[in-house]
């Protein structure tokens, strides 16, 4: 069912005006309360006044994930913290997580564009729903539990990592509805086919994200567990998971435009793509009260499209994700820069700054092994000293990455060294 | 006295241990004796040989993480009880053995290779209870038999 109709059939002129409306309002706002796009605005000679309309967007600045890094951790809020509720968190590049917050209406929007999601896949109130996305500073888990509850189903908030228990639950409950990462679902379909109780679940409905997935995969998730599988985006920096989500025509996924302006541009140029044309995402949020960003650039690649969708929505839809224009690698739904690697290695100072990611996809698991460089100054000839260093080094990525890690030691001088941009990365994940 | 130890860390993968093998031959280097210890990952290849520095700067050459320890080689008789009294020697001062094996000899006597917690207390200790041990030119040439 369609949750809001009023917004999420709108005419496309209905959109525009409001969106013009809105992001008048937020850049007012955003330009007396946060000192960093003052700052912006300035050095290219904007006032607010200057921000009439949707015609005027392409004149903001850019927002990079290295800004909010720079502004560690809430230098662009543009509330006093007495107003914040939450935070949320999620990979930097480096060191440091990237810090997102929520005043009591963020969450409520959040809520709102959860449900949205939800009914339109046609989730409600007769439902029971597993989240099992990871709680906490990951947006997944309570992002899908607040939208969830708003709908009135009943939410069994199972988190990740214990898959027995799931099956267990999913069972006994008679759960009729999972949102969790595809790869996950998948694991679990096998997991269920081997202990052969496929024909005892009454899922009908799956709600995957938090990492790219292909139609066919859609195709096999809902074959094996006879349900209907859909599509949700989203990013901490922007909300969290409901920024979009994909209808039953499964032709891409419907963009809520009466908080988020999608912009797709060329990210080597930045001048904007042609509708139907592939190049990276960019959101200007125009509701966000905590933590409104113009122009962030998602380093998602996708083509976005205005036309009417057959299933009445007129939203623009973006199409499934066509990879990134940045090394960022989406390990288990946690988003994974090598940089980060780099950086814990370093700081450990036992170790050489030779390393690389071998990424593979075991029984739809996804493992992240990292080869290390065994250098002289801390090679030891006794065993238990080298095994201790491994165990050392896995704990210390784990900590920054927030993954469970598999390090491995070899020989110096066996990680190619590349002329250039070394290449630290080895994706053995085939997306069917 | 102290003898240097040649330890290579070796990568489980093909033809690593032989190509180790292939660098001391083309060098003429001659293992007196050995050990190989394996992880699931990798292994760890402690030799004596006739050149431990030599064999250090090749291997190196070759791209292999080679390095010198120190061990001692304590002479004892081919009987029953022999190890246990020298081990006993040790465990009493306190002192613990990180690995040990033998250092190949044909005669009636043979010598444990050991690397201890303490090596210099470890060489005292045996001395004062009426240990030999192997100098390091008598470690390094034992069982040569090349023509060098």
């Amino acid at each position: 069912m369609i949750w809001n109709e009023t917004k999420e059939c709108m005419s496309r002129d209905e959109i525009h005006n409001m969106q013009g409306a809105r992001l008048k309002k937020t850049v007012s706002r955003v330009y007396h309360n946060v000192e960093f796009y003052r700052k912006k605005m300035q050095q290219l000679g904007l006032e607010p006044s200057d921000i009439k309309g949707m015609e005027d967007l392409h004149k903001l600045p850019f927002t990079t994930k290295e800004d909010l890094r720079d502004n560690y951790p809430f230098g662009l809020f543009a509330v006093p913290q007495s107003e914040v509720i939450r935070v949320h968190a999620s990979s930097g590049t480096t060191g440091k997580a990237t810090v997102v917050g929520y005043t009591r209406r963020d969450i409520e929007i959040w809520q709102e564009c959860v449900t949205r999601v939800l009914a339109m896949a046609g989730i409600g109130a007769n439902d029971k729903i597993q989240v099992a996305y990871g709680y906490g500073l990951f947006t997944g888990g309570l992002g899908l539990h607040y939208g969830a509850e708003n709908l009135g189903a009943t939410v069994i908030p199972m988190s990740t990592g214990n898959t027995q228990r799931l099956i267990t639950m999913m069972e006994d409950f008679e759960a009729t509805a999972i949102a969790c990462t595809p790869s996950y679902l998948l694991h679990i379909a096998e997991t269920l086919e081997e202990a052969g109780k496929t024909d005892k679940i009454k899922l009908k409905v799956a709600i995957c994200g938090a990492e790219p997935w292909t139609e066919n995969m859609r195709k096999e998730i809902e074959a094996k567990l006879n349900l209907k599988a859909y599509d949700i985006y989203g990013l901490s920096e922007i909300l969290g998971p409901g920024v979009a989500a994909d209808c039953d025509a499964h032709m891409g996924l419907h963009v809520y435009e009466d908080h988020f302006i999608p912009e797709v541009i060329n990210p080597d140029t930045l001048a904007p793509c042609k509708e139907g044309e592939v190049g990276e995402l960019v959101f200007t949020t125009i509701t966000k009260e905590a933590l409104p960003l113009f122009r962030y650039r998602t380093k998602d690649l996708t083509s976005i499209t205005y036309e009417p969708c057959e299933c009445g929505r007129t939203l623009a839809r973006i199409s499934r994700f066509k990879g990134r224009s940045d090394d960022m690698l989406i390990i288990r739904g946690v988003n994974v820069f090598p940089s980060q690697v780099e950086a814990a290695l370093l700081e450990m100072g036992e170790t050489s700054p030779h390393y690389i990611l071998i990424v593979d996809r075991i029984n739809n698991l996804d493992v992240l092994e990292i080869q290390v460089e065994v250098e002289e100054v801390f090679f030891s000839d006794e065993i238990r000293k080298l095994e201790s260093l491994t165990k050392k080094i896995a704990h210390v990525l784990q900590t920054a990455l927030g993954l469970a890690v598999k390090v491995t030691l070899v020989e110096p001088k066996t990680i190619a060294r590349s002329e250039g941009k070394a290449k630290r990365v080895i994706d053995k994940r085939k997306l069917i | 006295m102290l003898i240097k130890q040649l330890s290579v860390f070796i990568e489980n993968k093909e033809g690593r241990l032989e190509g180790v093998t292939q660098v001391l031959m083309e060098h003429n280097i001659n293992i007196a004796s050995f050990s190989l210890a394996d992880t699931a990952e990798y292994g760890m290849l402690r030799m004596i040989v006739s050149d431990p520095d030599e064999g250090k700067r090749v291997l190196k050459e070759e791209g292999f993480s080679a390095k010198l320890t120190d061990v001692i080689a304590v002479k004892i008789p081919q009987k029953p009880g022999t190890l246990h009294e020298v081990l006993k020697v040790l465990f009493d001062a306190a002192l613990s053995v990180e690995y040990m094996y033998t250092l190949a000899t044909a005669g009636r006597d043979t010598s444990i290779i050991m690397k201890v917690s303490d090596l210099e207390k470890a060489l005292e200790l045996l001395k004062e209870n009426g240990y030999a041990v192997c100098t390091a030119k008598e470690a390094y040439e034992i069982n040569n038999n090349s023509n060098k």
